[in-house]
Parts: C-alpha cells; structure tokens; sequence
C-alpha cells in the first residue's frame, strides 16, 4: 500500500474517533436542557462529560491537522470552500467548551440557563454542519480547474446534505442518550434510556433515507462501491442490534453496537469517496484525488512514523482516564461543574 | 471590502487575543506543578491552598486558550487557503505532530487533574499536572517551528506549487526555534508570575484571602518571576542578533535605522517619519547598537537603505520594508516593559528578603495590581514586532502576504467581515467575562479580619 492511501485511512480513522467520542459528547450537549430539569440534573449531565470532552476534541483538531499535513490541497479547498459552516462550527464550539468551564462559576439562574442552552446549540451545530459537510464531500461539489470551491454557502445547504446532517444530529444523540444511560443515577439513567430507545427509531427512519438517496447521489458514482457497502452493511447491522440491545436495557453493548454503527458509516462514506478526496461536481478532471491533494512522499514518511508512535500511546492513556472515572455521577455528588 | 485587508486585521486581532492566553497557560501550568510537587514532598496543607485558588484562574485562562486555539488551527485555511497550498508540505506537519503530541496530552490530564482531586492519589495527581505542563508547553514547541520556518525557511526544497520538505530533522530544528522558544516560555514564565503577584496583591488591599498561602505565593512567584525576566531578556538579546543576519529588513525597521551606520547608535526614542525617512524628537546612546548587535563598539550596522537595495538585487523591485513606526514601537515597549518588570520584581524581592509583606506597602502593591497588564504589553508587542516586522513576506523571502489569501472568488469580503465581527466580539465578550469570574473569584476569598469585612 502507498503511503497516499495510508494516510487516506489514517484520516478516516481519525474522523471515525472524532465522530465517535465527540458524536456522544455532542450528544450529551443536545441533551442537556431536556433531560436535565434541575440545575443538579443538569450539573450531574455536564459531569458525566467532564473529564473526557477536551480531549474527545483532540480528535477533531488531530483530523484537522493531520488533513493539512497530509493533503494541504484538500485541507485548503474544504476549508475555504466550505467557508461559513467552519466558522459556524468554531464558533458554536468556542462556546460550549467555554460554557462547560463557565457554567458553574455563578449561582444566578439566567446565567446558568444561558450557559445550558450555548452548550445546547453548541453541540447541535458541529452535529449539524459536521454532518452536512461529510456529505457534500462525498455527493461532489463544484469546484474549478485550480481546485477553488465556487460554489457559494446556499449550494451547500441542498436536501441531500441537509438529511446527511439530520442524521448525524438523531444518530449523536441516540450515542450521547446510550452514554448517559451508562454513566448517570438518581432515576436520570432511566430517562436517558427511554431518550435513547425514542432516538434510535428516528435513527434508524433517518439512516435509511440518507443511504437510499446514497445510492444514486454517491456509491452509483463511487469506484469502490463493493466496499464501501459492506461497510454500510456493517453499520446497518449494527445499527439492529443496537436496537436489539437498547430494548433490553443493555446499555454497555447498546453503546458498542452504535459506536460501530459510527464506525461502518464513516468508513463506508469515506471508501465510497476513495481515491478521490474532494470531487468536482463541474468536471471529474477537477477533482481532488489523492495525488493532486497529497503532500510529498518525505512529510508522509515522517508523519507516519509520528501517527504510528503516537497514536497506540494515546489510546492507552485516554482508555487509562475512562477507567479512573469509571463511576456513575450522582446529583448528590460533590460536583465540579 | 478588500478580503485581504479583513484578512490580515482577523489574523492579527484572533491572534493577539488568542496570546493573551497561551503565555499564562504556558507559566502557570508549570507553576501549579511545582507547587503540587512541594506539597507532595512536605505534605503541608498551605501548598494545596495555593494551588487549589491559583487553579480557578488558570481553568478559566485555559478554557479561553483552547476555544480559541481551535480557531487558530482552521484559520490557515478559512482565509488563508493559497498560504496552506504553498506551505502545506512544511507547515502541516508540525502542526500534526503538535496535536498529536502535545494537545491529546494537555487536554486529556488536564481532566484527570480537574476531576481527579479524590480519584487518584497525590502522587499521580501531581504528575498529572506535570503532563499537562508538558503538553501546553510541547504544544508551544511544535507551532514556533512551523512560525520558525516562515521567519527563516531551512530544510525545504522548491517544487511546482509550493515548498517540499527536504529534511524533517532541519525543519524541526531552524536555529530561529532555538531563540523562539526559550523567549516565549521565559515569557511563559513571567507572565505567569505577575499575575499570581498582582492578584495577590490585590487581595493584600482588599484584606482577604488565606494570608499564608498569599505570602508564599508572592515569594515562589517572586523567584519563578525572576527566573523569567531575566531569562527572557537574555534570550530575546541573542535572538535578535540572530536576526540582524537573518532578517535585516526586521531589525533595521525595528531600530528606525534608515541609513547604514559604523559605529551605530542605539535609539531610545523616535517618531519615525515613513515619508522622509527620518526621525524626530530622537534620544539615542552612542555606539550601543553596534554593541547590542555585534558585541563591539565599532561595527557597521545595516541601514534600511542598504537592505532595501540589497533585496531589491535579490527579489527585484518592490517595497522589502515592514511598517517602520509599528515595528520600531512594538519592539520598544516590549523591551521598556520588560524592564519595568525586571525593576518591580528586584523591588519585591528585597521586601522579601527583609520580610516585609506586601500589606506595609499598600502603594507598590496597587502598583503591581497594574503591573499585571505589563506580559501582556509585551507578549503582544512581541509578536507584533515578530509578524509585522516580517511583512512584506508571509514566508521569508519565499511568499509574499498578499499572495497567500484566500481569492475573492472563493471567500468574498463579506465573508471574512462576517468571520471577523462574529469571532471578533464573543473573544472580547467572553475575555471579558472571563476577567469578571477572576475578579468574582478574588472576591469568594474569605476576608482576613472580622473589622475588614465591614
């Protein structure tokens, strides 16, 4: 395998931890007014997430990296093309992650309030627009002959995008749902269950439209079909028995099925995209591939060395903090946020 | 609205403000460590105290750091996509290996330190923050050397479409990161120990808070203060010799030195005139620059006629100065700041030593409530001088700023206003509040008398 398609799974593979750590964070985030009534509920949410979402986000700002590292053109291209939406995901995150450290500071109810509902649509736009980006990556947008997006902001906002990104909202919270089942008390894990059951039907309704629009939008088009829909298979799978589990009350296996859910949905959209990075809807010639858009054949030496050191060590520590905080919060705890 | 100009002023403003933060994480994270440490080894209960109040304000600093770090990562391509093509090969990969190596590992133990207080024992509790310091401070490492390499481009090759990376060893280490970093964690340092002064100078005025967990505070800050100044001073001495070599046009602009001078005098105060290229109102020391330059009396200095011809041999035709009056002024008040402080903290470490608290001498503590503003003066003039006193080049001597934008066709003026104003207010908002929640902090300490209570 060359070193280009290495670092095209590196990148999903780094996308596929983001949206999977950040999916329940976002999750949570989403739903923090509505299953938290009092402010302790609402404190014991926002703990249930402390200690990880900061460095969940790493791996949002890892794939960030990693895209300019790997693929400057393809960093360059979606970045500056899809203008408004990061600036709208910055500053919705900008927000939450303040909203967490700031909430708890003052009593006053307006204060905290405002903060709940900044980290609510904090969480709810990255969902959003993380959702409709990935999609419009893979349906192709407009781009020219020098690799410049000319598409505008509204071309952006098209139906297939827009179920893509409703999708990732329902699929975050039925995860955020699924990890709050797990890691909360007092009667709280009760109701996120319920939430998490309610979510996965909207799940499951949504996941079907988005990858029944799929096949003739982008795995017709895609050169690797086959594999990307066994990944969708898998995703699909694993979507069912997610549902199987949630029925059951299995919180901890229901969690896994949709973290694999995650998984399968990533991967299969990112293969349906292989080798192309970004395509052009104006002109195959246009697009982005994994050799136009790569860095040189030295920086993803060196980056690969750096990924395959550092990326095991980092999975062990971060596993080593989702032990030591093991335990259900309690509203009668000694809270931090 | 030309882009560009948005452009540059988003660029400047964000990360101005985004380096209000950086520096206090940088020095207080290793402060609190140390602290930690100590309490460790003695066990004593008023090394906790310090670090327990001295956290809030950190937390509450780093918090802004990060949401604004993220923004910082994203920029270079939002408004600066022909700069990311150009030097993507080179700049990314340290900016990978930053997340990679240095933000997973500050923000996963800063967690652990946060919420971990009674879920791990003391000793891994103060190795976590160690892990933390490192990270913030790894962190600083890894995007000075891609800052590095736009100052002074080594390792690279030039191919079709931009730089390529040559050699990963020389990129990593440009003899500029050399001078770079040690100035910015020195500064790191300092910043971090005049906010710990001036806070706790502040709360010896209003007559609250834990009076030996002030004390010892003041004199650890002292000391880790000192530590900083100095060496920052000794740093940035030698680093701007490096760049009389390296980037002439830099130090020429930055010295308002219009005409070669042998032996060259030091400025202490101009207002230089960009039309006539002269200065008025001048106050200089004989000889001193050939001195701060090349350690003699009687060496030539390059004048920004000399190096405005000589790059005009090099580049061909064009305008090789930076803005003469921002660079010559960004990098005096970093330099009278510093030594502003250098002054305070010999002042306060003789009070020290005679032990004389800070609650005798109400007048030199309200001094140091303000002297905090002080880092922050410089830290900021610093970069200004830095960035500015690149231009016209975004990359040295390889790209010029204007042709690293992104173009109008795919990001419009509009959009980067858009950008600008939205980011722009909520980093002032929510510095804003974020200095009311220290303040508000400051406050909850439990005044020290009943009668001062009142």
């Amino acid at each position: 395998m060359d070193l280009k398609t290495l670092w095209f799974i590196l990148i999903t593979v780094l996308f596929i931890g983001f949206f999977f750590l950040e999916g329940f964070d976002y999750g949570v985030g989403m739903l923090l007014p509505f299953l938290g009534k009092r402010d302790e509920e609402r404190r014991a949410i926002l703990n249930a997430i402390g200690p990880f979402w900061d460095g969940n986000e790493v791996w949002m700002i890892t794939a960030g990296g990693a895209l300019f590292a790997s693929f400057p053109q393809w960093y360059a291209t979606l970045f500056s093309g899809f203008y408004i939406p990061l600036v709208l995901i910055l500053l919705a995150l900008i927000f939450r992650g303040v909203g967490f450290e700031f909430r708890s500071q003052e009593e006053g109810e307006g204060w905290r309030n405002a903060w709940d509902w900044l980290i609510w649509l904090g969480s709810l736009l990255p969902a959003l627009l993380w959702g409709v980006a990935i999609a419009n990556i893979v349906r192709g947008v407009p781009i020219d002959e020098n690799m410049h997006y000319v598409g505008g902001f509204f071309n952006l906002l098209n139906p297939y995008a827009l179920i893509g990104g409703i999708t990732f909202v329902v699929l975050f919270l039925m995860h955020g749902a699924t990890y709050l089942a797990l890691k909360l008390t007092n009667g709280l894990e009760k109701q996120a269950e319920r939430i998490a059951n309610r979510t996965w039907v909207a799940t499951l309704v949504m996941a079907v439209i988005f990858i029944l629009y799929s096949f003739p939008e982008v795995f017709a088009k895609s050169q690797y079909e086959g594999l990307a829909l066994v990944f969708i298979a898998i995703a699909v799978v694993a979507l069912l028995v997610d549902g199987y589990f949630l029925k059951k009350g299995e919180m901890l296996k229901a969690f896994w099925a949709g973290g694999v859910t995650i998984l399968g949905v990533t991967a299969g959209f990112f293969a349906s995209l292989y080798p192309n990075v970004m395509p052009s809807s104006l002109n195959p010639q246009y697009s982005l591939t994994i050799n136009n858009a790569s860095a040189s054949h030295t920086t993803l030496t060196v980056m690969t060395i750096v990924a395959l050191v550092l990326v095991p060590i980092v999975l062990v520590y971060q596993g080593w903090t989702y032990y030591t905080f093991r335990q259900r919060i309690s509203t009668k705890d000694e809270l931090t946020y | 609205m030309d882009p560009l100009i948005l452009a540059r002023w988003q660029f400047a403003i964000l990360t101005i403000i985004h380096f209000f933060f950086v520096p206090l994480t940088l020095g207080i994270s290793i402060f609190l460590a140390i602290l930690e440490t100590a309490y460790v080894k003695t066990g004593k209960q008023v090394y906790r105290d310090a670090v327990k109040f001295w956290a809030k304000v950190f937390l509450i600093n780093f918090a802004l750091g990060v949401v604004s770090g993220i923004v910082q990562e994203f920029q270079f391509g939002l408004n600066w996509s022909e700069y990311a093509r150009f030097m993507g090969d080179i700049f990314g990969a340290p900016l990978a290996v930053e997340a990679l190596l240095a933000f997973y590992l500050e923000s996963t133990f800063i967690g652990v330190w946060i919420f971990g207080w009674d879920k791990v024992s003391p000793k891994v509790h103060a190795t976590v923050i160690w892990l933390t310091a490192i990270g913030s401070n790894l962190s600083a490492i890894w995007i000075l050397i891609a800052n590095s390499f736009m100052q002074h481009p080594i390792g690279y090759t030039m191919g079709e479409n931009g730089v390529l990376m040559q050699n990963f060893g020389q990129v990593a280490t440009n003899p500029n990161v050399l001078y770079q970093f040690p100035h910015v964690f020195f500064a790191g340092m300092s910043t971090a120990a005049f906010v710990v002064i001036g806070l706790s100078a502040y709360l010896y005025l209003q007559k609250r808070g834990d009076k030996a967990m002030l004390d010892l505070s003041v004199r650890w800050a002292t000391i880790y203060g000192l530590i900083g100044v100095i060496l920052v001073m000794t740093v940035g001495h030698f680093q701007g010799q490096f760049l009389v070599e390296e980037q002439p046009s830099k130090m020429a602009a930055a010295e308002a030195l219009w005409h070669s001078e042998q032996p060259a005098d030091f400025s202490l105060f101009a207002i230089p005139n960009e039309a006539t290229q002269t200065n008025a109102l001048e106050i200089k020391i004989p000889k001193f620059l050939s001195f701060l330059s090349y350690n003699d009396f009687t060496s030539k200095v390059e004048g920004i006629d000399e190096v405005q011809a000589a790059m005009e041999t090099k580049y061909g035709p064009g305008d090789y100065i930076p803005p003469v009056g921002i660079t010559y002024w960004s990098f005096r008040l970093m330099v009278y700041a510093g030594g502003l402080m250098l002054l305070l903290l010999l002042y306060l470490w003789y009070l020290n030593s005679k032990g004389i608290s800070l609650d005798q001498k109400p007048g030199f503590a309200k001094a140091l409530v303000w002297s905090i503003l002080l880092p922050y003066l410089a830290v900021s003039t610093g970069w200004i001088m830095a960035e500015v006193g690149r231009q016209p080049w975004v990359v040295y001597g390889l790209l010029k700023t204007q042709k690293g934008v992104s173009p109008a066709s795919v990001v419009g003026g509009g959009e980067v206003l858009f950008s600008l104003l939205s980011l722009g207010i909520v980093y002032i908002v929510l510095t804003y509040v974020g200095v009311k929640l220290v303040i508000k902090h400051l406050h909850s300490a439990p005044a020290q008398t009943p009668a001062a209570a009142d």
